[in-house]
């Protein structure tokens, strides 16, 4: 079978380069892969992209990485188990391990589904050239050091992103 | 015949663009690339790719659940 119609004009190969920040707060296993995903394939898409890693999303610039999520408060989550949806009561996700298994449950899931994970995403970001900011102010906070992080971020505040977002084309908050 | 081949059955988005990405760097300009994917997202991604990127979507199609790209990279 083919696809009757294939568009494919360039929209402007002749134009310079897009690009994109996207500001990334998050840093549970779920929410760490919608930045990484768009960065690295904006990347991939000729863009230039800037990452601005801020309270909870700094810590994914950690050397080593042991991302978790929870259950907790999260309705929306249901793992699919023996042909069903199934969600998890906030009761049961207060019982210590519960999370880690979870955890564990979503990052096998994830590899069985063809799934990068992200350390492997990371990597191809950096591989990309995607500018990593580390929020100076956070790495106060939380006492983090860049000794403690992987090669490549530069540090930053605020002005630093509102100076990279005013010349970008698509800015995101994650 | 395609100048390469770039396996990527099995893999989720993103992976199969970002792979095709790397693959195209090693194919000489005007140059071709078949990306063979499972990813049933990779048909309206692949599309999209070309047209940010300028390379040049020859050929888009699907068979027995897997999906048959064929890239002219970008003179």
């Amino acid at each position: 079978m083919s696809d009757a119609h294939i568009d494919n004009s360039p929209v402007n190969p002749a134009k310079p380069a897009k690009s994109m920040s996207i500001i990334v707060t998050k840093g549970t296993l779920d929410w760490a892969y919608p930045p990484f995903i768009l960065a690295t394939t904006a990347a991939a898409m000729g863009m230039n992209v800037s990452m601005f890693f801020t309270f909870y999303g700094l810590p994914l610039l950690l050397k080593d990485l042991d991302l978790k999520l929870s259950p907790l408060g999260n309705p929306a989550m249901k793992m699919p188990l023996a042909g069903m949806h199934m969600g998890m009561p906030n009761m049961a996700s207060m019982i210590p391990g519960v999370d880690a298994a979870a955890s564990t449950m979503m990052k096998n899931l994830m590899n069985k589904k063809g799934i990068a994970s992200i350390q492997e995403l990371r990597e191809l970001a950096l591989d990309a050239e995607v500018r990593l900011i580390a929020c100076q102010m956070t790495m106060d906070l939380f006492e983090y050091g860049l000794d403690d992080m992987i090669q490549g971020p530069e540090l930053g505040g605020a002005a630093t992103y509102i100076e990279v977002a005013s010349g970008c084309d698509i800015n995101l908050f994650v | 015949m395609a100048d390469k081949v770039l396996d990527a059955k099995g893999l989720s988005c993103p992976l199969p663009i970002l792979k095709s990405k790397k693959a195209l760097q090693n194919v000489a300009p005007g140059g071709t690339l078949e990306v063979l994917a499972t990813d049933p997202g990779s048909v309206a991604d692949f599309a999209a790719f070309c047209r940010m990127t300028g390379h040049e979507l020859l050929e888009s199609e699907s068979a027995d659940g897997i999906f048959r790209f064929l890239i002219r990279r970008h003179p």
